[in-house]
């Protein structure tokens, strides 16, 4: 069958069996490989991606599930060379050891500022619940998202007073 | 890797599309909701579908409303819109203790109520639930519509009395007064299968217990109630001894077996402790007015 993905704001064409799952279009078909492919059980959420906004673990998505939808990937939070706040964050923190966790906890972490701009570490570890750190670095890892929170809201802040100026 | 085996992939855009699909593709087709258990045991060929038709854009199934005395959950309404739900937050704090447990968050994302609960895993939380409210299933087909108690509606292990050609469009839970409702569920790791849970609600008429609902999972339970010890308290003051009476007869009445979850005993000790819990619970809050 034939699938139109728009991924990170492009749309990609292909043709696929139906049971091509949303991670190995991503990695094999687009070459996309910052999503991690990991236990392929839905239990670690390394695969984790948005999918219309919100994080799913695509290793239990199929590729035709996301025709005609949007995915964001990893490699979407980068913009014009500028890494995402919580990007910067793992990098401060040392949120990542092996790094193999890292997208799916980006992908996870990212959804929940955005919904919630100052979460509490409680929230933090329920919202990460569903993603698996085996290096079990979680207490850099909620480090992190605190460093994207606090500069995230820095920056809204100096904003308002630009546009005060 | 694991891959599904090969399948037809077909797209349902609304309920009739889903059903005349069904129909046409016949006994062999399976439905694909968030697939979330589907795809995992189509990884490991424990199901071969020779058709999957996907019903992810009905999002006429996506709703949770009140509809005269009751509400209405549509089939495709996500784990985590219920465990987001004010209205069932207000009515049965059940909803939001069972689905802050299910799964993780991730998959409370894409996995739904009806393929929950049509999927019929024996140890299903959202199945206890249901039993515990004593909700009605509502399930169309190119005939008609008919509705089921979900009381009746488990056949047996990853079995239900949903027939070729139909699919499940609703569930409805009644909406009841003074009534306090709770969910507690033992597992490993946060997000496993429950290795026990139980649920109930508890509707008061002074300080007797005027109805009650228990819902209990993974221990083999029959319809996932255990309708003596309902018996046993209905009529009853909500005395601790009541109480404890029922919570014995649900751990009686059980039959969970051994694997590698836990031993048998240790599972029945602790559906008893499960349900006196969410008895009190249930109990005390419809005491305060809380749901």
């Amino acid at each position: 069958m034939r699938v139109t993905v728009t991924v990170n704001g492009a749309e990609t064409h292909a043709e696929i069996e139906g049971r091509l799952l949303l991670i190995h279009y991503l990695r094999d078909n687009l070459g996309l490989t910052g999503s991690h492919w990991g236990c392929d059980t839905s239990n670690c959420g390394a695969c984790t991606v948005w999918l219309d906004g919100v994080p799913v673990k695509s290793c239990t998505t199929l590729a035709a599930m996301a025709d005609g939808h949007e995915v964001r990937t990893v490699e979407g939070l980068e913009v014009d060379g500028v890494l995402d706040p919580l990007q910067q964050g793992f990098m401060e923190e040392h949120g990542l050891q092996c790094g193999f966790c890292t997208p799916g906890m980006l992908m996870t972490i990212r959804a929940l500022l955005d919904r919630d701009p100052n979460p509490d570490e409680a929230t933090i570890r329920e919202a990460i619940s569903g993603n698996l750190c085996r290096c079990t670095g979680y207490e850099n890892i909620v480090r992190a998202t605190r460093w994207a929170a606090a500069h995230e809201a820095a920056a809204r802040t100096a904003h308002q007073e630009e546009a005060l100026v | 890797m694991q891959v599904p085996p090969p399948f037809e992939y077909q797209r349902a855009g609304t309920v009739d599309e889903a059903i005349a699909l069904l129909d046409r593709h016949g006994p062999e087709a399976r439905l694909l909701a968030g697939g979330h258990s589907l795809l995992p045991m189509m990884k490991l060929r424990l199901a071969r579908p020779e058709t999957l038709i996907d019903i992810n854009g009905l999002s006429e199934l996506d709703y949770i409303r009140r509809d005269g005395d009751e509400i209405a959950i549509g089939a495709m309404t996500r784990h985590a819109s219920v465990l987001a739900s004010a209205l069932l937050a207000e009515h049965y704090h059940i909803f939001v203790e069972a689905e802050r447990v299910i799964a993780d968050p991730l998959v409370r994302n894409r996995g739904t109520v009806g393929g929950s609960i049509c999927h019929a895993d024996p140890s299903e939380d959202l199945s206890a639930v249901f039993a515990a409210l004593r909700g009605n299933a509502v399930i169309r087909s190119a005939r008609g519509s008919r509705t089921v108690a979900l009381r009746d509606f488990h056949v047996g292990p990853y079995e239900t009395v949903v027939g070729a050609g139909e699919m499940l469009t609703e569930v409805r839970v009644p909406i009841r007064t003074r009534t306090g409702s709770a969910f507690e569920k033992v597992e490993r790791r946060a997000g496993d299968w429950s290795i026990a849970a139980a649920g109930a609600f508890v509707q008061l008429d002074g300080d007797m217990v005027a109805d009650v609902g228990i819902g209990i999972t993974a221990v083999g339970a029959e319809q996932f109630t255990c309708v003596e010890a309902e018996e046993a308290l209905r009529g009853r003051a909500a005395s601790d001894e009541a109480v404890a009476a029922a919570a014995s007869s649900c751990a009686a009445g059980c039959r969970p077996s051994a694997d590698q979850r836990g031993p048998e005993d240790y599972k029945r000790h602790l559906v008893g402790v499960l349900v006196a819990r969410v008895l009190h619970r249930s109990i005390a809050s419809a005491r305060g007015g809380v749901a």
